[in-house]
């Protein structure tokens, strides 16, 4: 198995073993996301259905009101995650709440790239070849699963 | 409920005790109990619903994970229930860790 790319350290915080070709491939990804999340198409946007699920699927006037009262809440709450792994994105070392955020933006991108996507499988069952045109995104969502399993590891 | 703080005791009383008789004739209705469900998804991995699940409800490793292979397998399970604004809250805090998770009344 190789190394973790997300390991507990001494003071309570996380080292982050990721190389500069995969910050790089990390880098522009926040600001990819905070543009999906806050572009006008937002509400109508089907790759985004999965952040924000009706909490009543029988009954569209209460899943209505409850998108109301907490819509805005988890759009600035993921906002802040975006903006805080924007800001520590070379950093080697991270704090439990930068790391929770990263956690949260990586799960959000993973979210809406697994619905574009419409995978189905199990990530062990995902078989990338070359010339599928959609295999740049599905190497990036692989690598994304990787990084969070190995955060989720560290935190838990 | 437990506490450390030394217990004051209370000087005698001898007054009568009021009694707050109801005045309006609003009738309280039973609150009905509300049920949160989470439901399978090919995105979410199992050990990050593990995680959330521990996280957000405090439950035990063997607690989360036995909820989460409930998810897995059967395609769904009930992991809290309570008021609707318990449940409201709940649904909440898992939507915005990305799970999909809904509420009904637990008939």
């Amino acid at each position: 198995m190789p190394p973790a790319r997300v390991k507990r350290v001494r003071g309570g915080r996380f080292a982050l073993r990721i190389t500069g070709a995969e910050r790089d491939v990390l880098r522009s990804l926040p600001a990819q996301l905070r543009q999906l999340l806050t572009g006008q198409e937002t509400a109508a946007d089907p790759d985004l259905r999965r952040l924000f699920p009706p909490a009543y699927p029988d009954d569209p006037q209460k899943a209505a009101e409850y998108d109301g009262m907490v819509r805005d809440d988890l759009m600035a709450e993921r906002l802040a995650a975006i903006e805080v792994m924007e800001r520590t994105i070379d950093a080697d070392r991270l704090s439990e709440d930068e790391l929770l955020a990263w956690l949260s933006a990586i799960n959000n991108l993973r979210l809406v790239l697994g619905t574009r996507l419409d995978v189905r499988e199990d990530l062990s069952e995902l078989d990338i070849r070359p010339d599928d045109p959609r295999a740049e995104s599905l190497a990036l969502y692989a690598y994304l699963s990787i990084l969070e399993e190995d955060a989720v590891a560290a935190l838990s | 409920m437990a506490s450390t703080a030394p217990v004051e005791t209370a000087p005698v009383e001898t007054q009568p005790v009021e009694i707050d008789e109801p005045t309006d004739e609003k009738v309280v209705e039973p609150e009905v109990p509300w049920v949160v469900i989470v439901w399978n998804d090919p995105i979410n991995l199992m050990s990050y619903v593990v995680f959330v699940f521990q996280k957000l409800f405090g439950y035990s490793r063997d607690k989360a994970t036995k909820l989460m292979l409930d998810v897995h397998h059967k395609g769904k399970a009930a992991v809290s229930h309570g008021t609707r604004e318990k449940c409201e809250f709940d649904v909440s805090r898992l939507h915005a860790h990305g799970l999909w998770a809904t509420m009904q009344k637990d008939r």
